[in-house]
């Protein structure tokens, strides 16, 4: 077994829902998960951010249908820390 | 795994799917992604002060003919209620939803993906029937509530004043705290916003008396 614990996401969103509203709709995922957005560059009508990730167990499917669903779209996963259990 | 996320439109859910469940809690945030409550609370004021004028004005048609039925008053401004509240329903969804669909295909091209599954979607498709449902009940509400002295009077209630004098006070009312609410809501003073609506109210009354 292995947990994602965090990710690093390159993520390209439309202006609405503003940053705060798109980080804490992933952040509702979890119980545990610290989101931090980095917006990148921003042109007319969307944002290009980096959206970092933690938690003690990361449910990535959930988090790239939140993504989807507030109108934004994953580019690439830059990063993944993904620690093995025992269970 | 990377292929569920890229997976092709055909195989997505369609969009009428997600449309049924939509949540309150998801409608806020489509509330809030497509700035509606601000074009709701206009509507909302714009067309109740159509519906109130329109019908104080019919009533004022009435009042300088003299000698009608209180039944063919009754009756008259029912019918002019429902017309506005079918004009407000109709008038509103369909440019509501043009405007909605080009704004989604717009956000669509510059994402250069499909937004299908997302609130702009969920959005697109239902915003413009609450919209068109504020544009429309507001009226309708509004000119209910001025004929109903009228109702009274003709279940046999006996009113301080004449029925029909009473709903015009009724109209002259409710467009007083529309404007006092317009007032408010622009951040001017209230008092003044209310008292230039009824200034428009008293002048179509005037208006209507001379041509009567």
């Amino acid at each position: 077994m292995s947990r994602v614990q965090r990710v690093i996401l390159d993520v390209l969103k439309p202006h609405q829902p503003n940053v705060l509203d798109f980080a804490r709709a992933i952040a509702a995922i979890g119980d545990d998960y610290r989101v931090d957005v980095r917006v990148i560059e921003v042109d007319e009508n969307t944002e290009t951010l980096q959206v970092e990730i933690e938690g003690s167990d990361i449910d990535f499917e959930a988090v790239n249908v939140a993504i989807s669903e507030n109108g934004a779209s994953l580019h690439s996963i830059d990063v993944v820390s993904v620690a093995s259990t025992t269970e | 795994m990377l292929s569920r996320w890229l997976a092709p439109l055909s195989s997505r859910k369609p969009i009428t799917r997600s449309f049924i469940m939509v949540t309150l809690q998801q409608l806020k945030t489509l509330l809030a992604i497509s700035h509606s409550e601000e074009i709701m609370r206009r509507y909302f004021v714009v067309n109740g002060f159509d519906g109130a004028l329109a019908i104080l004005g019919l009533m004022m048609g009435f009042y300088v003919s003299e000698q009608v039925e209180l039944a063919v008053v009754i009756t008259s401004c029912l019918a002019t209620a429902l017309a506005l509240g079918m004009s407000g329903i109709s008038s509103a969804y369909i440019s509501e939803a043009a405007e909605r669909r080009r704004a989604l295909m717009k956000l669509e091209e510059a994402m250069v993906t499909s937004l299908d599954e997302s609130h702009h979607a969920r959005a697109a498709m239902l915003i413009p029937w609450l919209v068109a449902l504020v544009n429309g009940m507001a009226p309708l509400i509004f000119a209910l509530i001025i004929i109903s002295p009228l109702w009274m009077a003709r279940s046999g209630l006996v009113l301080p004043v004449d029925a029909l004098p009473m709903a015009m006070g009724v109209a002259i009312s409710i467009i007083f705290l529309l404007g006092a609410f317009l007032g408010r809501v622009g951040g001017t003073f209230w008092l003044w916003s209310g008292l230039r609506s009824i200034a428009v109210a008293l002048l179509t009354v005037g208006l209507i008396y001379l041509i009567g």
